[in-house]
């Protein structure tokens, strides 16, 4: 029998604060989406509050204020750089794992057959935390929707962090009263669909006819009844490359000048073209998007996007930002007043894969090599050391970022310090 | 960007290293075989994940030879016991000393007669954050 773990951190962005500021243990934590715009993260103290998820900041600022909760701008940077470091803590233990988020990981431990898997999975989740100060909590299960169920229990009802629900009385106990909104998969939609059929909880979805529920959740609902029932349908993923790269931001400041979005819109096509190039890839098509600021109900709205197709396949930072140009130009109007633009790349396709266009022949190209050095020199230097013209230099639309905690493990001049 | 601290074989800096030591004088001849080259990140970082950069302020433990303005290499994975300088949690701030266990009372000591001992109270436990492997001091 298969076994698989579900290993996800506990708020992971507010563990990561906590890490590297010990007064913020048992305090309300929130963080900021970016562009300080709304609260994508929360601490358990900020949830006991009854602070929501997914709103916009300036609606809740009264409240934190009242509770001096503590407010973070996101720190990616940081909060990367501990994932990297949970995800190799763990695969020195079980290397069969799949990075699922930025704070989630499945395991197959029956290949590993350890005696006792309870205490093994104690030992993991205990050297995490010495490791990185991190906690995490362990769901095991036959599959993955019922490991990721047993998660979700660790999580709220057990002291330790660890539950396993391989046993049949375990899965009837607690599906019987988890709502199908809960299961991995389902979400808000499908579950009211299964409401409609008068399907409420986890078990009766297991109990449903199969037929019937691949009649109306298509094969993916019926792969999570079976799933449910511990017939393992799903397996650990390989990391696959992405089939698109999208770039984008909020600006600090609504901009209304074409030639400052035009400035903001290089520089996320030159993250963009930079995470193209890391996956050896080159893409056929350049998407390209611009919005008003929706919560400003008192502006005029207009928002708009174009797709412009590549002659050829190109991970050239210049001629993506020449197509995003092309594409900005035609979608741009004047008297409106934005607040985000950005860039997608579609139709990946890896280098080697690339067929030759009677009428163009490089391959390999110039413009590989020339943006190999420039990688190589913002890698080795620092971010846009070698930057391109379009990109600007005052950077009037940079998002804010005010309440960010330093990046400690990430820039030299941010560490930590201790007296 | 994580490439800085990241601290995986992925960002190696290597030195080639000649086998003989360093002397004023005449080269050796078996200077000649080269043995491929160092990393002084393998020298210093043996486990990668659990280990971190932080910078020590003021002079409380110049006897340890940590001065202000130093770089510490700080390994989590490794038990804190008697005699280590750690990183612990003083009062919610993080504080470099050499840890102490006397008949199983815990204190944290400074290396400079100017600062008294901070004594942890009987059954407390004193939180280690992690031990201080290296300092890297600037001569420069």
């Amino acid at each position: 029998m298969k076994v698989f773990a579900l290993i996800d951190c506990n708020n992971f962005y507010a563990s990561c604060e906590r890490v590297f500021d010990p007064r913020l243990k048992g305090r309300a934590i929130v963080i900021l989406s970016n562009n300080d715009g709304c609260i994508i993260a929360r601490s358990n103290e900020a949830k006991a509050l009854g602070i929501p998820m997914g709103v916009p900041f300036f609606e809740q600022k009264a409240i934190l204020k009242k509770y001096s909760v503590a407010v973070f701008s996101s720190n990616y940077q940081l909060y990367g750089d501990m994932s990297q470091r949970v995800m190799d803590s763990i695969r020195l233990y079980v290397p069969d794992m799949e990075v699922y988020s930025i704070d989630e990981a499945f395991l197959r431990l029956d290949y590993l057959q350890p005696r006792n898997l309870y205490e093994y999975c104690k030992t993991i989740r205990a050297k995490i935390l010495q490791w990185t100060g991190i906690p995490v909590s362990i769901g095991i299960g036959p599959t993955k929707v019922l490991a990721k169920v047993a998660n979700h229990v660790a999580k709220k009802q057990t002291a330790d962090g660890i539950f396993d629900i391989r046993s049949r009385q375990k899965q009837d106990e607690i599906l019987k009263t988890l709502d199908t909104e809960k299961i991995w998969g389902i979400a808000r939609k499908g579950s009211e669909r299964l409401s409609r059929m008068g399907i409420n909880k986890a078990a009766e979805l297991r109990d449903a006819s199969s037929a019937i529920i691949r009649r109306h959740l298509s094969v993916v609902g019926e792969r999570i009844l079976r799933e449910l029932n511990g017939q393992s349908c799903i397996d650990l993923e390989a990391i696959q490359p992405k089939k698109s790269i999208m770039s984008s931001k909020s600006f600090g400041n609504l901009l209304t000048k074409k030639e400052s979005i035009k400035e903001a819109l290089a520089n996320y096509a030159v993250r963009a073209c930079e995470k193209l190039r890391k996956q050896n890839s080159r893409a056929q098509a350049v998407h390209v998007f611009i919005q008003t600021n929706g919560f400003q109900k008192t502006d005029r709205q207009y928002n708009n996007a174009l797709t412009h197709t590549l002659t050829t396949p190109s991970s050239d930072t210049r001629i993506i930002i020449k197509a995003a140009n092309f594409c900005l130009d035609r979608i741009y109007k004047q008297g409106y007043r934005y607040k985000k633009t950005g860039i997608m790349l579609l139709g990946l396709i890896p280098t080697s894969l690339e067929q030759k266009q009677l009428f163009v022949d490089f391959n390999p190209r110039p413009s590989d090599h020339l943006m190999g050095v420039v990688d190589r020199i913002n890698k080795d230097h620092g971010p846009d050391t070698l930057f391109f013209g379009a990109q600007g230099v005052t950077k009037e639309w940079k998002m804010r970022c005010g309440s960010r905690s330093p990046r400690y493990t990430t820039q030299w001049d941010e560490l930590l310090r201790v007296r | 960007m994580t490439t800085v601290f990241s601290i995986a074989s992925k960002n190696k800096c290597s030195l080639p290293l000649a086998l003989c030591h360093v002397e004023a004088g005449f080269p050796s001849p078996a200077d000649d075989y080269m043995e491929g080259s160092l990393d002084l990140n393998d020298h210093i970082i043996k486990h990668p994940a659990a280990t971190y950069f932080v910078k020590a302020s003021g002079d409380s433990m110049t006897g340890a030879g940590i001065f202000n303005g130093d770089l510490l290499v700080v390994d989590r994975s490794l038990k804190p016991v008697h005699g280590k300088v750690v990183i612990a949690e003083v009062d919610g701030q993080l504080t470099v000393k050499r840890l102490f266990k006397v008949e199983d009372r815990f204190s944290l000591q400074s290396e400079n007669a100017s600062y008294p001992p901070i004594e942890i109270q009987e059954g407390n436990e004193v939180v280690v954050w992690g031990v201080v492997t290296h300092v890297i001091h600037n001569l420069l």
